[in-house]
């Protein structure tokens, strides 16, 4: 991971991060369509999933849980990725991480439907539901980022898996 | 027609995440990511509003799964929370993972309920 990468908080924009305060004023209309459309992707995937899923509407909301914890096992993948990478594509992040990813998941959603629980008095399954989301969406980041970082090799040449092929 | 609205939706959703993010660290730096925190509660506020307006259902589509879906995110938040864990930054880490769920529920509740409140005819 290099240096500038090591500051990096939040996925979708951080402004300690040099490249991520230049890539703006540098291709607005290229960030802005990459986001934008992965976005529409991202949201057609979840809005498709949901559909798909059987759903109670007076029960534990699977289809927003399967989303979610999904698409973090996902943002933890691609962020080992880009991080290996000494110089990764500069739509790669705003396209797949900004906008698939960003758009596939929903914090809203996952509000609504709690308050909807609670005020149809399933206070408890509401309780559940935000708890459950809460710590399987951080293991499944962890999960898919700690599995990425050990799987692939740094574009470098100097990772752990190039030295270990090399022997 | 529903898979139009839900795509238009996003596709303004989620560069609205992406500048009101930059805005709010621009304003407010970026050691504590208040800007995600701020789009998944403003989105949440707006969901709660919309879901309890008498709306057609192409507009619930377009504003609510488009819009507010791709405006707010769980996949940034949670790798946010894991980031601040993994630097040794316990504290922050929590606070990010309770006050982000617990503002966003109860922004949902407050819209849900300004709208109801609201004379509609």
């Amino acid at each position: 991971m290099s240096g500038a990468e090591q500051r990096r908080v939040d996925p979708d924009v951080d402004l300690a991060v040099p490249a991520d305060r230049a890539e703006l004023p540098a291709h607005p209309a290229a960030v802005l369509a990459a986001v934008s459309a992965g976005g529409a992707l991202g949201a057609l995937a979840r809005a498709g999933l949901s559909a798909a899923l059987p759903h109670d509407p007076a029960g534990f909301p699977w289809p927003t849980f399967a989303v979610n914890l999904s698409g973090c096992l996902l943002i933890g993948v691609l962020m080992a990725v880009l991080a290996k990478r000494a110089n990764p594509p500069v739509l790669a992040r705003p396209f797949l991480g900004v906008g698939v990813l960003g758009g596939y998941t929903t914090f809203a959603t996952h509000a609504v439907e709690a308050r909807q629980l609670a005020a149809d008095g399933a206070a408890a399954t509401a309780l559940t539901y935000l708890v459950a989301t809460l710590v399987g969406a951080l293991l499944a980041v962890w999960v898919g980022y700690a599995a990425t970082d050990r799987l692939t090799p740094s574009a470098g040449g100097t990772g752990a898996g190039q030295r270990a092929v090399r022997g | 027609m529903t898979a139009l609205l839900v795509a238009l939706g996003a596709a303004v959703g989620a560069p609205l995440r992406y500048l009101a993010d930059r805005a709010v660290q621009d304003r407010f730096g970026a050691r504590f990511p208040w800007g995600t925190m701020t789009v998944n509660v403003a989105g949440s506020l707006l969901l709660g509003f919309l879901l309890g307006l008498p709306l057609p259902p192409a507009a619930g589509v377009l504003l609510g799964t488009g819009l507010c879906g791709a405006l707010t995110t769980y996949s940034t938040a949670s790798y946010e929370t894991l980031r601040l864990a993994t630097a040794g930054r316990f504290r922050p880490a929590v606070a990010n993972a309770v006050l982000s769920v617990a503002a966003a529920v109860a922004a949902a509740a407050l819209g849900h309920l300004a709208a109801t409140a609201l004379p509609w005819p």
